[in-house]
């Protein structure tokens, strides 16, 4: 298919969504990720029938944490899509790199690289 | 078993937003299976305020532990070192935890990062559902195991009362009426008799009526050293 979508953008492969926790997220965050996002299967479509719907709500609550605690909540998402959707995998990698690009680099990382300095 | 549900994180943040180093402390019982503030909890809880101090440019120490229990003095003696360290200690233990390790390190400060709500069972995941009220005078016998305590809105010994209606309580119709239960159960096991008889007031001596509450079992006490023993 040769489809394009950002470079920049880590890989982290589990079995199912739902193998994702909230700690996960918040951990990826906490080492300087500018963005986390978690694609699951299609919602009703799960392998493990409610995996992806775990993954949403630990989205949900990282997104309410990371609010709370002045890191912004759209530094993470939640897109389902299924195997065979190359082309909407690309579309999505543009769509969030495009939105954390806009978000600019994530205040965490910021204090990393000054401490660093 | 005690029922937690973890704190608005906000309100915790406001608590600790002044002191840099941070001890978590989780409990391994029952806050662990209602998964407010066990190992988990605590890992959840430690990351977002490293994230709150990070993104603030504010100098932090943030460690998570939990023990065993914080109601027993013996797992509370092995935060000693770890409490030392701490400027603030948020913990995520039930009310009678937090209490335990306030009373065994009276010099630290520390904050409930739990709302601690009943004596409850798991009805389900995530569903949590009051069973026992702690009244000290076990009615469950004549009731057939159904508690007029904790699952009438109004404690009635004698019910159900006028606002039972179709099995459901007036308070909210997803409340089940407990009489409704108990005279369902009763009816199952044949006992419809027990209706026939009022009972009589309880001894409430033994609830919070008497303010705070004190259990001595002689039989679980250490053997004091006999006056004047040959030893």
């Amino acid at each position: 298919m040769r489809l394009q979508y950002p470079t920049h953008i880590h890989i982290i492969k589990v079995p199912c969504s739902g193998r994702v926790d909230l700690i996960h997220i918040l951990m990826a965050v906490e080492q300087g990720a500018d963005g986390v996002f978690v694609a699951g299967c299609l919602e009703g479509d799960c392998h493990y029938m409610h995996g992806n719907l775990f993954a949403r709500k630990r989205v949900e609550r990282a997104k309410e944490i990371l609010e709370k605690t002045g890191v912004g909540k759209d530094r993470v998402e939640m897109y389902n899509l299924s195997a065979g959707q190359g082309s909407r995998w690309a579309e999505i990698c543009r769509e969030f790199d495009e939105r954390i690009m806009k978000l600019g680099p994530s205040p965490i990382r910021l204090a990393h690289e000054k401490k660093a300095a | 078993m005690i029922k937690a549900t973890p704190k608005p994180l906000e309100e915790i943040i406001d608590f600790v937003k002044d002191y840099n180093k941070i001890l978590v402390a989780g409990c391994d019982g029952c806050v662990t299976v209602c998964e407010a503030g066990g190992m988990k909890e605590a890992k959840v809880l430690g990351s977002a305020l490293r994230l709150y101090y990070t993104q603030a440019g504010k100098d932090h120490e943030v460690v998570e532990t939990t023990i065993t229990r914080q109601c027993d003095k013996e797992y509370l003696e092995e935060l000693k070192d770890m409490m030392e360290n701490a400027d603030a200690v948020v913990s995520i233990a039930c009310g009678c935890g937090i209490q335990y390790l306030t009373e065994n390190y009276p010099k630290k400060v520390v904050f409930p990062g739990v709302d601690t709500h009943f004596m409850g069972i798991n009805a389900d995941r995530g569903l949590f559902e009051e069973r026992c009220a702690g009244c000290g005078q076990c009615v469950l016998g004549t009731t057939g195991g159904i508690c007029p305590i904790a699952r009438c809105s109004k404690r009635m010994l004698n019910g159900p009362c006028g606002g039972s209606e179709a099995g459901k309580c007036e308070i909210s119709k997803d409340t089940p009426c407990g009489w409704h239960l108990i005279y369902e159960r009763l009816e199952t096991l044949g006992q419809m008799n027990r209706f026939l008889e009022p009972v009589d007031p309880k001894n409430w001596r033994s609830s919070r009526d008497g303010g705070p509450r004190v259990i001595i079992r002689e039989d679980l006490r250490k053997a004091e050293p006999q006056h004047g023993s040959a030893h």
